[in-house]
């Protein structure tokens, strides 16, 4: 078993001091980040990135990575306190965490909930762990053609499965393209879609554009809503903990179950939001107290939040042996790696054995360190809901400039950050779904390059994408990703024509 | 916010007319992009498909799905609302005072514009007094400087207040 060395190796080096300082720091910071409106993971890690510029890729990885699991606890914690998803994916968790916390039993709430989350986090990195070498393994035979299919795939299931309208969708993700095009040009070095500014020749960072849609872009959401925090006491004791641990093996089901909706979901672009809501429906009709769902049931609570955080754990194995995202967040840790110099994909597994398998055992620890962490200190982080939104708001929008700036230093960035925002409102208004942009602007050089090469070696024919039996699958499963909504619905009016 | 209930009865933009402004935008964008990549050129050169080839096709798309999204915008029911004006007078509270910041930074440094967008919005939205809006808008900036200039070295924007400090 080398995997089993390597994953040793890899614990060696997680537990050095100074990435165990790094992991609760970044835990730590990742609940706060969590917990205030306007701060997502993905603008989060985006705003924290440039400080990470000074330390080794290793340790940088294991900081942001941390920031994130800390940001999926921390969304659990305004869901079931204050009824206020801090993260989209935490609002299923709203539905029976809250009511419990009005009968007085936030506690059992939450420690169910990062149990939940723990255990979730736990069973997607034992299967990133004996996956994702494989997977790596597999695709280090892809070509240009594989590589471009791979993404193809992954832009598909996009429009194929968001709830947003499909030509929305494609309208954003293309923005997303377009907006990754401007400036150099990869394979030419020629200069594109500049316009004669000085200022485009660098091109649209995708940092820029992840720090405003999605952080100056809430804000102004948050606002529009007229924010009112009124929420239960967070009342946690060692003895709750205890109690509510005794209870929740019972619902073991729920939780495989659960486990195994976040990974399939987290894999594929859709994400944590959707995993946690089909969780949540699922267990809600296959349980036998079902019709009480919604009124504080601890299994309300246990499903959603598993299946949330397996899957936010499983968006880094595309990321990590593909080089294709799953998450923003994990487009956001991918953009990370290209910044520290290190190449995305398949050859990561080869070429940097203890980035891979540090980061992977740091998935491990970070976890423990996380559940620890927000099982002692919650009212901690409840009291800076507290803290009223004029005082708040201001800080949330100097962080998110001074995030900006730091990227590159460019005044000019942090315009961009305001002129993201003000999109990102807009957008998120009119039903836009910002995640494909955002991956689009990580992922759109690459995805270029790899359908140019593959053009050049065919002599511009398209028929390379269907030149073997590997690049004719990836791509049928994409087409059949993209127009799944159709096939779904024939599929249903043909049962039902048979059925009549 | 206790003044936001009272813009809760005014009438706003509909949500119709939002959205078909923002299909027509997005396929002005889709326009430029295009333009552009004619510009660069969207044919075959020696190294194959030239620099414009990927971004115009990408250009037709979303021109191609701006026109679906701007069809799909008329069938919105007219009385849907967007936001009512209050609540967009709330979000621009927020807009313009930060646009001023991001036009300040440059010429005070980030830090003093900082002091001053906390104070503000303490003051307008917070009704704070000074003897709890000095301690925050100061000390926030100040923790800013020790944790990114001393801690991390990275510099941030400065103004001649920060120069004359000898910073």
């Amino acid at each position: 078993m080398e995997e089993l060395g390597n994953l040793f190796h890899g614990f060696a080096i997680a537990l050095q001091p100074f990435n165990i300082m790094v992991m609760f720091v970044g835990i730590i910071l990742g609940v706060l980040i969590g917990v205030l409106p306007g701060l997502g993971g993905a603008n989060g890690v985006a705003i924290l990135l440039p400080l990470t510029f000074s330390m080794s890729p290793t340790s940088a990885i294991i900081m942001l990575s941390c920031i994130y699991w800390g940001a999926l606890f921390g969304g659990a914690i305004t869901s079931i306190l204050f009824n206020i998803p801090g993260e989209p994916w935490s609002v299923a968790t709203t539905f029976d965490g809250h009511p419990m916390a009005r009968q007085d039993r936030a506690g059992e709430a939450l420690t169910a909930a990062f149990t939940s989350s723990f255990v979730g986090a736990l069973f997607a990195v034992i299967m990133i762990t004996l996956v994702a070498p494989l997977v790596a393994s597999f695709a280090l035979k892809f070509g240009p053609a594989e590589q471009f299919s791979v993404y193809f795939l992954a832009f598909c299931s996009f429009v194929g499965m968001s709830k947003e309208p499909p030509a929305k969708t494609v309208a954003a993700m293309f923005i997303g393209f377009a907006l990754a095009a401007v400036g150099l040009d990869q394979v030419t070095g020629q200069l594109r879609l500049t316009f004669g500014f000085e200022t485009l020749l660098t091109g649209f960072d995708f940092l820029i554009a992840v720090i405003g849609l999605f952080g100056i872009g809430e804000i102004l959401l948050s606002i529009e809503e007229g924010l009112t925090f009124r929420g239960g006491r967070a009342g946690m004791n060692p003895r709750v903990v205890f109690q509510t641990w005794k209870r929740l093996p019972r619902y073991w089901a729920t939780s495989l179950r659960s486990c195994i909706i976040g990974c399939w979901m987290g894999i594929s672009p859709a994400g944590a939001t959707p995993a946690s809501f089909m969780s949540y429906g699922i267990a809600k009709r296959t349980s036998k107290d079902g019709h009480k769902f919604g009124t504080g049931e601890i299994e309300g609570v246990i499903a959603p939040e598993t299946a949330a955080h397996a899957a936010g754990t499983a968006a880094l194995l595309p990321m990590l042996s593909l080089g294709v995202p799953g998450s923003p967040t994990a487009a956001v840790l991918l953009g990370g790696l290209l910044i520290w110099g290190l190449q995305p994909g398949p050859l990561l597994f080869v070429e940097q054995k203890e980035f891979v398998w540090g980061l992977i055992a740091s998935m491990y620890l970070g976890n423990v360190v996380g559940l620890l962490v927000v099982l002692t200190c919650v009212p901690l982080f409840a009291a800076i809901l507290r803290i009223p939104f004029a005082i708040i708001a201001p800080l949330i929008l100097v962080i998110c400039a001074v995030g900006a700036y730091t990227v590159h230093n460019s005044v000019f960035d942090v315009v961009l950050m305001l002129g993201f925002g003000v999109l990102g409102y807009i957008l998120k208004k009119c039903n836009y779904p910002l995640a494909p942009l955002v991956l689009a602007i990580v992922l759109g050089d690459k995805a270029e390059e790899n359908f140019r090469q593959s053009l050049l070696a065919s002599q511009g024919s398209l028929s390379i994408f269907w030149s073997n039996g590997l690049v004719s699958t990836i791509m049928a499963l994409g087409l059949i990703a993209l127009f799944w909504p159709l096939i779904h619905t024939a599929w249903t009016r043909m049962r039902i024509a048979t059925a009549a | 916010m206790a003044d936001h209930a009272e813009g809760a009865s005014g009438a706003g933009p509909s949500q119709r007319a939002v959205e078909l402004g923002v299909a027509i935008a997005i396929g002005g964008f889709a326009l430029i992009i295009i333009i552009g990549s004619i510009k660069a050129g969207t044919g075959w050169g020696l190294e194959g498909p030239k620099a414009g080839f990927f971004p115009f096709y990408v250009g037709l798309i979303i021109m191609a799905a701006s026109i679906l999204n701007a069809v799909h915008a008329l069938t919105i029911p007219a009385g849907k609302e967007f936001a009512d004006w209050g609540q967009l007078r709330q979000v621009l509270s927020v807009v313009v005072p930060t646009a001023f910041y991001v036009g300040l930074v440059p010429f005070i440094g980030i830090y003093l514009a900082s002091m001053l967008l906390i104070a503000f919005f303490m003051r307008w939205l917070g009704s704070y007094g000074p003897t709890v809006i000095a301690p925050v808008a100061i000390g926030v900036p100040i923790a800013f400087f020790i944790v990114f200039e001393r801690w991390f070295l990275v510099p941030l924007p400065k103004g001649p207040i920060e120069y004359w400090l000898g910073f």
